[in-house]
This record gives C-alpha cells, structure tokens and sequence, in this order.
C-alpha cells in the first residue's frame, strides 16, 4: 500500500473518532458513536499492517501480543465493577502512558524504521517531538499509577506534602526543557534516559500532594496528559490519525478538568498545588460547639418518604462505596408504586469521576431522564418534600452560600435545605473530605439516618 | 518557496484541538465517564507505531531491543483498545429511557 493511500486511511479513522465522541451527546446516539471508534480503529491497524508489506518473523510475535493484550482487556472490560471505574480509568490512562514511552524509546534506538534518520543523527524536529511524547507519557504513566493507588485504597487518599515541594517541581520541570536541549545538541542517549527518569518523577510527586475528592480533576487531567503523549508520537511518526486523536483526547481531558474545577470553585492550580484538606482542619476543630442534631431510624424516615409526594434523591461517592446503587433504586421503585415523584440530583463533582454516579444509577436501572444536573434541579427542592442524601457531604453544605471563612464559600452546592425535610444517612456526623462541618446537620428539618448506606437504604424499603 | 510538511501536521494538530472542544463541550454530562473511557480507547491508536517498531528490521528469528519494546507496547495498547470499547459498550447499554406506562 503506498504512503498516500495509507495516509487517506489513516485520516478517516481519525474522522471516525471524531463521530465516536460526537455520538455521546446524547445517550441515544452513543453505541453508534462507539462503534464508529471501533470502526476507525480497526482500519488503523488494519492500514498499519498493509503498509509494512513484507513481513518479518516478528509479524507471529506481533499477532501473539496483540491477542495476549487484547484478552486481558476484554476480560477486564467483563469483570470490572462500576463502583469501579475510576481505577480503571486511571489504570488505562497508565498503559497509553507506558505505551507512548516504549514506542518513543524504541523510535529512538531504531530511528531507520520510522523514517527518522539513524542512530546519532536523528532529525532535529523529530527528536524535540519524540521528546516531548516520552516525557509527557512519562508523566502520565507514573502519575496514573499514583492516582490507581490513592483510588483503590492501597495507598492513603490524604494529600502528602513537603517542604519545597513546588520549588523541587519547578526544579525538575525546568531540567526536562535543560535535558531536551542537550539531548538536541548532543544526541547522546544517555540524556534521554535522565529524561524519562526526570518524567517519571515528575508525573508521581504531581500527584502525591492531591487529595482524594480531587480525583475527579487529576483522572481527568492525566487524561488529557495522555492525549497529548499521544500526539507527540504522532508528530514523530508523521502520523493523522495519531494526531487527530491526541488533539481530541487532550482537549476532552482538559475541558473535563474545567468542568470539575468549577464544580469546586477551584481554580486548576490550586487543585495542582494540592493540600486542600489538611490546612482546614485545624479551622474545623476550632469552632466545633456540640449542636443539638436530630437522628432517626428507618421508621421515621420510612413515615417521612410515605407522606410526601416528591422526593429528590442526592447519591454522592459513600453511595459508590457502600454499593448502595441497587438498594436505592428496589426503594424508588416501592416509592413509585405509591404515586411518590422520585428524580436524582447530581452534582458535577459527586463521586470520584466525571460523571460516576450516573453511571451507577443506569447500572441499577435508573432511567437517564430520572436523573437531572445541578442547574436542571437546584430550583425544585424548593417544591420537593424530601431530600434523600445518600453518601453525599460537602455538595450539601449550605455554609457555600452563607459563609464567606468557609474553605468551600463560592462552590455549586445543590439547595438541600429548602427542602420541607432532610434524610441524611451518613456513618457518623464527622466531617467530609473539606474537613469542615456540615450545617445541612443541625437544622430544624434534618433527620440523620446513622447507618451504612447500603442497610438503611433497605430497612427503609422494608418499614414503607 | 516549499512548505515544511510540518506545518501540515500542525495545522491538522490545531484544527483538531478545536473540533475536540466544540464536540465535547455537546457531551451530555451523564455520560463523562464513557467519555473517558473511550477516549482512553481511541488513544491507543499509538499501538500503530507498536507495531511498525515491532515489525522494523530483520527477517531472520534474532530481534533487537527495538522490537521487543514495540511487542510490549502492542500488548499494552491492546488492552486498552479492547478494555475500552468493550468497558464503554458495557456502560452505554447499561443507559435507559423511562419506559412508557401502558
């Protein structure tokens, strides 16, 4: 297949992906979308394949491999649970990352077989852009490892700091533009590797110092990393559809970082920074008066949820954890068998990813059109009778409105207290992961169902 | 004066960067972590230039540094294109309208 004609097929799988993020604006839309990204990416390889033409010994190996991956992931993809797609997410964005590395270095030891000149003498341009795509995939593959860690819980979730740690950050990012140039000059190998050293690094002391509910902006940050690792090699090799996907992933990771930050009121640095959480303690511990709380069992809520006529449900991330999903929704469906209107709340931020939470109500088969935004819904807990939080803490906390000392003054939260009552089931009173306390507790019209989410969720059920 | 095929690629960068904002700013929000999920999919397209390293070179049965890092690469990248359409298709089917009462 000639050069040409592999390049014209390599840019319609670009277009292809372009169709498959296009199809998921709207649910209906979106398997086609997926098939059209399975589509493109078959003629990638397919096209990669036929431009080789004449194959080595390696094409067993190559196919081998190929399977070998292609299994584990298509086992993965079956077994995974959807509390679980965070790690996942983060799992995955290691491998691209990883990837980009191996095919840059081996671009680099190899350069004759991508047309990149020979050993010693690689072209200049290819050399920033091999560059550029082993140090940002690097990055990515060490910093989504830390982040597989925090989320899965073998590593603590709170933010670990130290003295200097953004000067030292500076330092190094500062020493990859240094290596780049000496490794331009010189052509010397051993400065790509302190390169990719250097990286790796880099991607792990990023995201050591970010704390847990930040997650969703650093999963959506190293996707965008990974995006952009992509593109790097696609410079390298010259090749479209590796552009065009690049451009499209890092701009997706980038705009879902946006989207997180402002649904913490966060500007992107400080969440970077990191340390949010460990400063405010102290604050938190300062004013905490023993105020009068209100608990309940499952019997009163069940008498509250009975009487009313709508109820909104607002599941956070101790949902996911308590896998409550399926609990919840047996409990919507008695509710509906007694004409009570039930519609979910989501905040941007709820969860560990965008998105989360409404992936695990359309596991527990909740219909999307149930299921409503923060602007779609702030206006009719006003009307509603109930509020049900489950697992949810600091999206609640009315102190974002009314409290200019709070740590989270200034952040979207759903107006829960407007509601004629709250049921607020939550293990114990103690604070979120902002570590300040919730006011949403000890209002007049809160009822606090201490309990795990899951049990609650079906004493509930059981007492309507 | 000719043009360095660069430019080519830079432009086709730009203009990509700027489909991607207007196409994933039209995502609905339900479904950011499909998103997520196949663009993690979509960006093992790398696993083309895994394969051209795999492939490079030799034809007798003695393979370098180079091929063996392409062969690693092709596994990596392999899970992840199959983990993420299919984690992806499992998510998308999973999303239900009301049904209609009778």
């Amino acid at each position: 297949m000639s050069a040409n004609l592999s390049a014209i097929f390599y840019l319609v799988s670009g277009v292809l992906f372009i169709l498959a993020l296009r199809g998921l604006s709207s649910p209906e839309t979106s398997r086609q979308g997926n098939f059209f990204g399975i589509l493109g990416m078959t003629i990638a390889i397919t096209v990669t394949f036929l431009s080789i033409g004449s194959f080595s010994s390696g094409l067993v190996y190559v196919l081998i491999f190929l399977l070998i991956g292609g299994l584990i992931g298509a086992f993965i993809a079956y077994k995974i649970p959807m509390t679980a797609m965070p790690e996942l997410v983060a799992g995955f964005h290691s491998l691209v990352g990883l990837s980009a590395v191996l095919v840059a270095v081996s671009a680099f030891l190899n350069p004759e077989a991508f047309n990149l000149g020979s050993p010693g003498s690689i072209k200049l341009a290819s050399l920033i852009e091999m560059s550029i795509g082993a140090a940002v995939g690097a990055i990515t593959f060490s910093g989504s490892i830390i982040a597989f860690l925090k989320l899965q819980g073998i590593m603590s979730g709170s933010p670990i700091t130290f003295r200097g740690q953004h000067l030292f950050n500076a330092l190094l990012l500062i020493s990859i533009v240094v290596l780049t140039y000496l490794l331009c000059l010189t052509q010397s190998s051993n400065f790509f590797w302190m390169l990719l050293t250097v990286s790796f690094l880099i991607g792990f002391l990023l995201i050591i110092p970010i704390g847990g509910a930040d997650m969703p902006v650093v999963i959506s940050m190293l996707n965008s990393y990974s995006g952009w690792a992509a593109a790097g090699i696609g410079f390298t090799l010259e090749n479209s559809a590796l552009i065009i996907t690049g451009a499209l992933v890092g701009s997706s990771g980038a705009i879902l970082s946006y989207i997180m930050c402002k649904g913490m009121n966060r500007s992107f640095f400080n969440v970077i920074l990191g340390g949010f959480g460990a400063l405010e303690q102290s604050l938190s511990s300062r004013d905490k008066e023993h105020r009068p709380v209100k608990s309940g069992n499952a019997e009163d809520a069940a008498f509250l949820i009975k009487n009313a006529s709508s109820v909104i449900i607002v599941p956070g991330y101790g949902m996911a954890v308590a896998q409550a999903q399926h609990a919840l929704r047996e409990m919507v469906d008695t509710l509906k068998k007694n004409d009570i209107k039930v519609t979910y709340a989501i905040h941007p931020v709820a969860g560990r990813m965008p998105g989360h939470m409404n992936v695990l109500l359309a596991e527990a088969n909740v219909p999307y059109d149930e299921v409503f935004e923060l602007e779609e819904i702030n206006n009719d807990f006003a009307n509603a009778d109930v509020a049900f939080v489950i697992g949810a803490n600091d999206v609640t906390n009315p102190a974002a409105k009314s409290d200019p000392q709070s740590p989270i003054y200034g952040m979207p939260v759903l107006d829960v207290e407007k509601c004629k009552s709250v049921l607020f089931v939550k293990r114990s009173l103690s604070p979120g992961y902002a570590g300040i306390d919730n006011d949403l507790f000890y209002k007049e019209n809160t009822l606090m169902l201490f309990a795990d989410a899951k049990k609650m969720t079906e004493e509930i059920t059981k007492n309507l | 004066m000719e043009i360095d095929p660069f430019i080519f690629r830079l432009s086709i960068f730009i203009l990509s960067i700027f489909i991607g904002y207007y196409v994933v700013w039209s995502v609905t929000p339900s479904l950011h972590t499909p998103l997520m999920s196949v663009t993690n999919a979509i960006s093992s397209v790398i696993i083309v230039g895994a394969i051209i390293a795999g492939l490079a070179g030799n034809s007798e049965n003695d393979f370098t540094t180079s091929n063996i890092l392409g062969f690693l690469a092709i596994s990596l990248a392999a899970v992840n294109i199959f983990g993420g359409f299919l984690v992806t298709q499992r998510m998308l089917q999973m999303y239900k309208k009301k049904k209609k009462d009778k």
